[in-house]
């Protein structure tokens, strides 16, 4: 019983990076490859080219640890609590990518964009929070 | 045109790559011992299995394709279009582990193809 609150917390605070670290790993990302430009290859030489300007890019680097950060959380979070709990908590990070991106990156989204986000988060939501497990016998 | 590749190869290798990593670890075991030598003894276990590696290899590809994608098209269009991974992740539970899908979640998979489709439309 006295558990029962601090782990309410850890479960919470671990939420809470997942759904900051992961939309902002995505953001590291998008700002360093902008940076690096054209990815398209038509020979190898221009592969290994392209490949090294991507690991030159300190945002792809800041952007990798923050993915690892949102990574480490998931693991850590599933193994006290239900995926089907964590799941439809984490489709905030939809609405959190957008906002980021706007604030952060100075990208404009359309209200048509916006609605989408909505709908995809509400979505996602929903698909996370029925049950998880259907192929066990009881 | 690329463009859908690359968003196919983010949301089926990703998927595909999640499921096999699952697989993996399922056979390797539940993790019940966190010291450090006993952790590593299950990294070498599982990275002895083969679907540990195709899973590696499959989410590899998708974080290639992600970068890729990322560097001509705003992150606010590209990861929305990303939760078509929960639309894979549930076709592929129907088809491939013939779990059942109830229909509150078919809901939810329809709710995120409009809401796709609407980021799709709302470009400008």
């Amino acid at each position: 019983m006295d558990s029962h609150k601090p782990l309410h917390l850890k479960t919470f605070a671990m939420i809470l990076i997942m759904i900051i670290a992961g939309p902002l790993g995505n953001v590291l990302l998008g700002k360093g490859m902008k940076s690096v430009g054209s990815t398209s290859v038509a020979s190898f030489s221009e592969l290994t080219h392209v490949v090294g300007r991507v690991f030159a890019s300190e945002y792809v680097w800041l952007g990798v640890a923050s993915l690892l950060t949102f990574f480490v959380a998931n693991i850590l979070v599933l193994s006290w609590a239900d995926y089907s709990f964590v799941q439809p908590a984490s489709s905030m990070a939809y609405g959190v990518v957008a906002l980021f991106s706007v604030f952060l990156l100075g990208e404009e989204v359309s209200p048509v964009r916006w609605i989408g986000i909505a709908i995809i988060c509400t979505g996602v939501f929903i698909v996370g929070r029925t049950h998880p497990r259907t192929t066990e016998h009881p | 045109m690329f463009k859908f590749l690359y968003f196919f190869m983010i949301v089926v290798a990703g998927t595909g790559g999640e499921l096999c990593v699952s697989r993996a670890m399922k056979q390797t075991g539940e993790v019940k011992d966190f010291r450090p030598t006993a952790i590593a003894k299950v990294i070498r276990r599982a990275l002895s299995n083969r679907w540990m590696l195709l899973g590696v290899g499959l989410m590899t590809m998708a974080f290639f394709s992600l970068l890729a994608i990322l560097s001509i098209e705003k992150v606010s269009f590209v990861v929305p279009v990303t939760a078509l991974s929960y639309v894979a992740g549930a076709l592929g539970g129907r088809f491939f582990l013939g779990e059942k899908i109830s229909a509150s979640r078919w809901t939810g998979i329809v709710l995120v193809c409009i809401g796709v489709t609407l980021v799709f439309l709302g470009k400008g």
